[in-house]
């Protein structure tokens, strides 16, 4: 993990100092709200249906054992003993008072976290693929990477005040996309050419209201000039974007409206001006990125399939079952990464408690190195676990309720807090997403239907993500009644890619028995060894609507 | 006279902003330091020029540097507005008015300036500030001083982190 140096810890802490004081200027009226506003947004925090949310920023998803307890820490102190786990990989506290919100970040700062940039009109959090480092497919450790964009990014000058927020994903696998890149506004796709690390620049995708995929805008650019690179588009963005209407801000209508070839163009006259410049990246810097990155002391002589886990999965029909679905390969012989799911029927997805992140702390002290990682998809991984230590660690995780084998499954539902709890929000998101878990309880029957992705965003802004759903699920308000829209055929997996709307509305009772009978036709037409999302693509999207809206005939 | 924050201090300010609506129902003014709209600017610039006082020009957010870059030598200020403060595309003029035509004259920003967005905009160039006029300039200083530790290069010193170490 990367670890700080005297300049990052005095940057928090003047960061602190600042927010302190804007805080206390807001209280005393010498901050306007509209003042305030951006200040409040750029530390994460925003004034919610019943509270103010605090968003802290997980970089990339790293977290290590220390800082999981500061959060609980927090939850328990200063929230109501939760905390949210987000689909930017950051931590939601849906309950803190205004007042106390300097005082977290303070306590945040003694372990290096912060809320900086997790809101607002500018660089957000840098995301990645929660397997990075340890997973075999990926070219290179993306976080490094990560870490560099993230430093450029932080309190950048320029860029604090973009005509719309800023989201940057980057991927080191190659056809795959872990880390949703074709869905950001800049997505970094790593490349080796020659020998030498290089970077696919994507510009131009998003979710939210108009929902598209990236354009190429560089084909291959150098390790050195990644930061030129970036700051070009971000230069072009920050003085072409639409600042009237912030329905159209967002990059992605920016690079449609110029079209990809003028847009790289505009990129590549600003590119220009700032490669080989004082921002080109020193082979210094990046070893010393790397450094942070290392491998942590893994025993040698561990190896796969060691006999103490054959013996478990043979004796064990409940482990053989969690270990199918919640057990990723690892690089390194001998161990695994495990994939914590807050997903068990009656969770909020993605929520934990303060004693919750204390328990998972001292799991991942003693199974993990004492890290672990947050993902895009609401859970928790520990990433480098030894196959000899699996069934314990299972069963440590059975008594806690995150061994639900339900990982990639129907049930593992992405969702945001919905109309619950955000003001943004159309429609409730959260017993939508319990009722789907009732339905689909039977775990024989949810692993004969293999791996469905369902997602559920209670409004356009779609922070559940359910554009690339294979089943996405979306709240609207009718008349100021909550009606779901739902779509099918978007994918997060091996591509980014949007689904297609069904048709029109259902209300909120329908959604049970529509997913059913999209899943019945499944049953009915899949052949051997078909995923849900192979057969809508074989079938195309018109029986699956007839299924559907059968019942309205 | 009215007071501005330049180069550190608050300082008596001896410009004058004019509109193009005040410029087409007053005339120029004959003498005195003028701060002119672009268009104006582009419109008349042989005679503003010729006038007894200094000239500089206010450009608009839209309004680009690369407008006025055949003008820059006989600028001595160029000021960037700021309609509202949200609105950043005047850090990235303030940029490229120094690095990409490494103008060394005064820039300023006028409109919605305020005491939080001072640090990032002096960072980006600007080294002078008309503080709108409801709020106290001597708190606004303090905005300057916000941060001793930045992890990117910037106009005043060019080398991120990585090549300062």
């Amino acid at each position: 993990m990367y670890v700080y140096q005297d300049y990052d810890r005095q940057l928090l802490n003047e960061r602190v100092a600042q927010f302190r004081d804007q805080t206390r200027r807001y209280l005393d009226g010498q901050l306007s709200d509209d003042e305030f506003l951006p200040l409040r947004l750029q530390n994460g925090l925003y004034i919610q249906r019943y509270a103010p949310m605090l968003r802290v920023s997980v970089p990339y998803g790293m977290l290590n054992s220390t800082q999981l307890r500061t959060l609980g820490h927090i939850a328990r102190t200063w929230d109501k003993g939760y905390a949210h786990v987000s689909t930017r990989q950051n931590i939601q506290y849906n309950w803190p008072e205004l007042e106390n919100v300097p005082d977290i970040l303070a306590e945040l700062a003694k372990v290096e976290m912060h809320a900086i940039q997790t809101s607002g009109n500018c660089i957000r959090n840098v995301t990645t693929d929660e397997f990075a480092g340890i997973n075999a497919a990926e070219v290179e450790d993306p976080r490094p990477w990560c870490e560099i964009i993230r430093q450029w990014a932080t309190f950048n000058p320029e860029f604090a005040y973009l005509p719309r927020k800023f989201k940057i994903a980057v991927n080191a696998v190659p056809n795959e996309d872990p880390a949703l890149i074709g869905v950001h506004d800049i997505g970094v796709q790593i490349v080796h050419r020659d020998g030498e690390t290089g970077f696919t620049v994507l510009a131009g995708g998003g979710l939210g209201r108009t929902p598209m995929t990236g354009e190429v805008i560089g084909e291959f650019v150098p390790w050195q000039h990644l930061l030129s690179y970036l700051e070009a588009i971000l230069r072009v963005y920050n003085k072409y974007g639409n600042r009237d209407n912030k329905y159209k801000a967002r990059i992605k209508i920016l690079v449609k409206a110029l079209g990809a070839e003028k847009f790289r163009e505009l990129t590549e006259a600003e590119f220009a001006e700032l490669k080989d410049g004082p921002i080109t990246l020193t082979a210094d810097e990046v070893d010393r990125m790397r450094g942070h990155f290392s491998e942590p002391a893994y025993d040698g002589s561990a190896t796969d399939q060691p006999a103490a886990l054959t013996e478990a999965l043979a004796s064990s029909k409940a482990f053989n079952r969690w270990y199918h679905t919640n057990v990723h390969a690892h690089r390194q012989p001998g161990y695994a990464a495990v994939t914590l799911t807050l997903k068990k029927t009656g969770r909020a997805p993605g929520d934990i408690t303060d004693t919750e992140f204390d328990a998972v702390a001292d799991l991942a002290d003693q199974y993990s190195f004492g890290e672990l990682r947050t993902t895009h998809q609401q859970n928790i991984v520990l990433g480098d676990v030894r196959q000899d230590q699996l069934f314990a660690l299972w069963e440590a995780l059975e008594v806690l309720g995150f061994a639900t084998p339900n990982l990639k499954l129907l049930t593992d539902i992405i969702a945001c807090p919905g109309g619950d709890f955000c003001s943004l929000a159309n429609a409730k998101s959260i017993p939508v997403a319990e009722a789907i878990q009732r339905h689909f309880e039977d775990m024989d029957y949810l692993h004969d239907l293999g791996p469905i992705d369902l997602n559920i965003s209670g409004c356009m802004n779609a922070c559940g993500h359910h554009h690339i759903g294979h089943i996405g699920i979306l709240g609207v308000d009718k008349k100021g009644r909550e009606y779901y829209q739902i779509t099918l055929g978007g994918r997060g997996d091996k591509t980014s890619r949007i689904g297609e709307k069904l048709g029109p509305s259902f209300e909120a009772d329908e959604v049970v028995p529509v997913i059913a009978r999209l899943v019945d036709l499944y049953v009915e037409q899949r052949q051997p060894d078909e995923l849900f999302i192979d057969t809508y693509e074989r079938l195309g999207i018109d029986p699956f609507k007839e299924r559907a809206y059968a019942s309205h005939h | 006279m009215p007071a501005i924050i330049k180069d550190g201090t608050i300082v008596d300010d001896s410009w004058q902003r004019l509109t193009a609506e005040q410029i087409e129902q007053q005339g120029l003014p004959a003498e005195g330091d003028l701060i002119v709209p672009l268009p104006v600017w582009q419109a008349q610039r042989d005679a503003i020029a010729a006038r007894a006082g200094r000239t500089a020009v206010c450009l608009e957010p839209g309004e680009e540097p690369s407008e006025i870059a055949a003008d820059l030598d006989r600028l001595p200020l160029v000021a960037i507005d700021f309609p509202a403060f949200k609105d950043g595309r005047g850090y990235s003029y303030a940029r490229e008015l120094r690095t990409r035509y490494q103008y060394t004259g005064e820039v300023r920003a006028v409109g919605d300036v305020l005491r939080d967005q001072l640090f990032y905009m002096h960072r980006v160039g600007f080294n002078a500030f008309q503080i709108r006029a409801d709020r106290d300039i001597e708190d606004a200083l303090n905005g300057l001083k916000d941060f001793s530790v930045t992890y990117q290069g910037d106009v005043n010193d060019p080398r991120p982190i990585y090549r300062r170490r």
